[in-house]
């Protein structure tokens, strides 16, 4: 659950960080009133989408003039950001965050994550802060420096090593520390982690995962969530019990368990197939729940047929997955090709209750043949 | 033979009297294994599916003689159902529980260093010796007793790959499920251990994921080893996209895993076989042997 920058930002201040002073705005009107509530000599204005990759995407761009910001606020509302972590279709841009641009003197980078072998909260700090850090930090590891904070090392042990010795930004990441921990994060990242040219450390951009596990504990997380930009799709499954990637293929699937899933994905592709999606039916899931994924792919219309890839389980069983897909057919009226291969726990009653009801179904026993088939009917053949 | 539960194993359930922990513990009886209590708080004294229920481990432990639990709470609870284990210091703790916070799971790590309980889990379908002891959810009409040793991140492909050996006779020593979470107990570099012991291991099934450093592990302690059993492995995701957030654990890049690529890579230096397909494991399985 990836917060949008202005959330996190928002977040981070509450606990003392530094960051640029800033608005949200959802019209080039509001932008260019913000600019009057923000003290600066020039300005940023930075799409707010729930995906990463947008600074080379064009997302950010450089105002001097509150008349410019509302120009650019007027170019990048509407437009679809196409990044490396956004589908083919790209994420529509709602919001903009207009900020006071700052004037770096260096660029750091810190991350605070949980360490999976010892679970304590492992901090990551480099000198080498900025937009091409994960470029650089991949060519080469010597520019990250990381520990796990466990008691024998101190924050500002691990600072040293990134080059930042100040009190004022230790303190700072001492508090970050503090809203990781208070707040179920499992990733805050705050890149860069600058010093500007007058000597104050701040945070100019930020992002941070929540927990969704922990939502229990968390009321606020529901409304912060409904404020994020999920793609439709995704949130609707998330709320079915299944976890739902959009992708920009025509062969739907239909799987359970992730690692099934990520299997038949990789099937199609090797078979040069164009999945639609990944889909994994949580065990929790019902046929409701699994009629309603079925749904989305009907609404499709770049879907061409749906492979319905199952081993039933100890949790989910084929009939339940069955009745899911027979539901959704019955309720729409897309009758696009079903290649099935049901295995495992009640396979046959599940093949029993496609043919029984109706659904354009080729069963397929065997997985390799089954996604080759579905393959070959999605592209036409 | 087998690793780390077997027909003497004696196991509590904790969350017994839940409609999961009821369904889950008759099951595991019916099939032979060696269910001896469950824990409730407030229901110590009492019997469920005809077995004595107790307040807290603890005592379920020195009565019963218990020495591995089935941990089947929901998730707000789950962290402290696993310490409460923990510290009781039964063997074999298995969590099949979803979604539990991961900052919980930070505390349950802590509580792990330093003792000799194995964690199972969370999120994992948990543990099977075929014909002897299963803790935990999965399905065991397929499962046969026999000389393969398979241990997983997803519980869908082992069900899977579990059918298809059988099918081709080949039977299994033990499954073991670490789980789908980011933070959780035992990893495959151990389990890989515990296998090579195993005198009755044959051949060892390696089924990972895109995610964390598991595979990374595994690869490196084979690498440091001869170790003298076939491995198979099978990591699925090679397509998957990056940055976007497919199956299990996501990651940080920066201090995440590797690729699916550059995992397999790993895996196969360090002399593991390589299936790229869930049919294919079989058949390397087969061919490692001296089957096919």
């Amino acid at each position: 659950m990836l917060l949008a920058e202005y959330k996190s930002k928002e977040l981070l201040a509450q606990y003392g960080l530094n960051v640029p002073a800033g608005r949200r705005a959802t019209t080039p009107e509001e932008a260019e009133a913000a600019c009057g509530k923000i003290d600066a000599r020039k300005y940023v204005v930075k799409a707010q989408i729930a995906a990463g990759g947008r600074g080379l995407a064009g997302g950010i761009k450089f105002a001097a003039t509150p008349s410019s910001v509302f120009d650019e606020t007027a170019k990048l509302l509407g437009t679809k950001l196409v990044t490396e972590q956004t589908g083919r279709e790209g994420e529509t841009v709602n919001t903009v965050y207009v900020e006071a641009a700052e004037d770096l003197e260096s660029q750091h980078f810190i991350a605070l994550t949980l360490d999976p072998s010892t679970g304590a909260p492992l901090l990551i700090a480099s000198s080498q802060g900025g937009v091409e850090f994960e470029q650089r930090a991949r060519m080469d590891e010597g520019v990250v420096n990381s520990a796990a904070l466990d008691g024998s090392t101190n924050i500002s042990d691990v600072l040293a090593k990134a080059g930042i010795s100040e009190t004022d930004a230790i303190s700072q990441v001492e508090a970050a520390l503090k809203a990781f921990n208070d707040n179920d994060m499992t990733l805050l990242e705050i890149n860069p982690f600058a010093k500007t040219k007058d000597g104050r450390w701040m945070a100019i951009d930020a992002k941070i995962a929540l927990d969704p596990s922990a939502a229990f504990r968390h009321p606020e997380f529901e409304s912060i969530l409904e404020d994020q930009g999920l793609s439709t799709e995704e949130a609707e499954a998330q709320e079915s019990n299944i976890n739902f990637v959009k992708l920009d293929g025509d062969l739907g699937v239909i799987v359970n368990g992730a690692g099934l899933g990520l299997a038949t994905n990789d099937m199609i592709i090797d078979t040069n197939g164009r999945p639609a999606n990944f889909m994994d039916i949580r065990t929790t899931a019902t046929s409701f729940d699994i009629a309603k994924g079925v749904e989305l792919l009907l609404k499709d219309a770049r879907v061409k047929a749906i492979l319905l890839n199952v081993h039933g389980g100890g949790m989910t069983v084929c009939d339940t997955v069955a009745e899911g897909v027979a539901f959704a057919y019955q309720r729409s009226d897309r009758k696009i090709p079903v290649v099935s291969r049901l295995a495992g726990v009640n396979a046959d009653w599940g093949n029993q209750i496609l043919k029984d009801r109706k659904v354009p179904v080729e069963q397929i026993p065997d997985m390799k043949t089954a996604v080759s088939r579905a393959v070959s009917i999605a592209g036409g053949a | 033979m087998s690793i780390l539960v077997n027909k003497d194993t004696k196991v509590i359930v904790q969350g017994m009297t839940g409609r999961a922990g009821t369904f889950y513990a008759d099951q595991g009886m019916r099939y032979g294994t060696n269910y001896v209590g469950g824990v409730r708080p407030g229901r110590g004294g009492t019997s469920h599916l005809g077995l004595p229920m107790f307040h807290d481990v603890a005592s379920a432990k020195s009565e019963t003689g218990a020495n591995a639990s089935l941990v089947i709470v929901p998730a707000p609870n789950a962290a402290d159902a696993m310490i409460e284990a923990i510290e009781a210091e039964l063997d074999v703790v298995v969590c099949v529980t979803e979604r539990v916070p991961q900052h919980d799971m930070a505390r349950v790590k802590r509580a792990l260093n330093g003792s000799k309980t194995v964690l199972i889990g969370p999120n994992s379908q948990g543990i099977l010796t075929p014909e002897q002891c299963k803790i935990g959810v999965m399905p065991t009409k397929e499962a046969k007793a026999g000389g393969v040793g398979i241990v997983s991140r997803s519980a869908s492909l082992t069900s899977e790959i579990l059918a298809n050996c059988s099918a081709a006779g080949l039977g299994q020593s033990t499954t073991v499920g670490i789980g789908g979470d980011a933070l959780h107990g035992i990893g495959f570099a151990d389990c890989l251990k515990l296998f090579r012991e195993d005198d009755d291991t044959e051949a060892v099934v390696l089924i990972g994921e895109i995610g964390g450093r598991e595979e990374e592990e595994a690869a490196d302690y084979l690498a440091s080893e001869s170790y003298g059993k076939p491995v198979v492995s099978l990591v699925v995701g090679r397509h998957a996209p990056e940055g976007r957030r497919m199956g299990h654990a996501g990651t940080l890049s920066a201090v995440g895993g590797l690729s699916a690529a550059d995992k397999i890579a790993r895996l196969r230096s360090a002399g593991s076989r390589i299936a790229d397909t869930p049919p294919d494991v079989v058949t390397e399985v087969l061919a490692a042997t001296g089957r096919a």
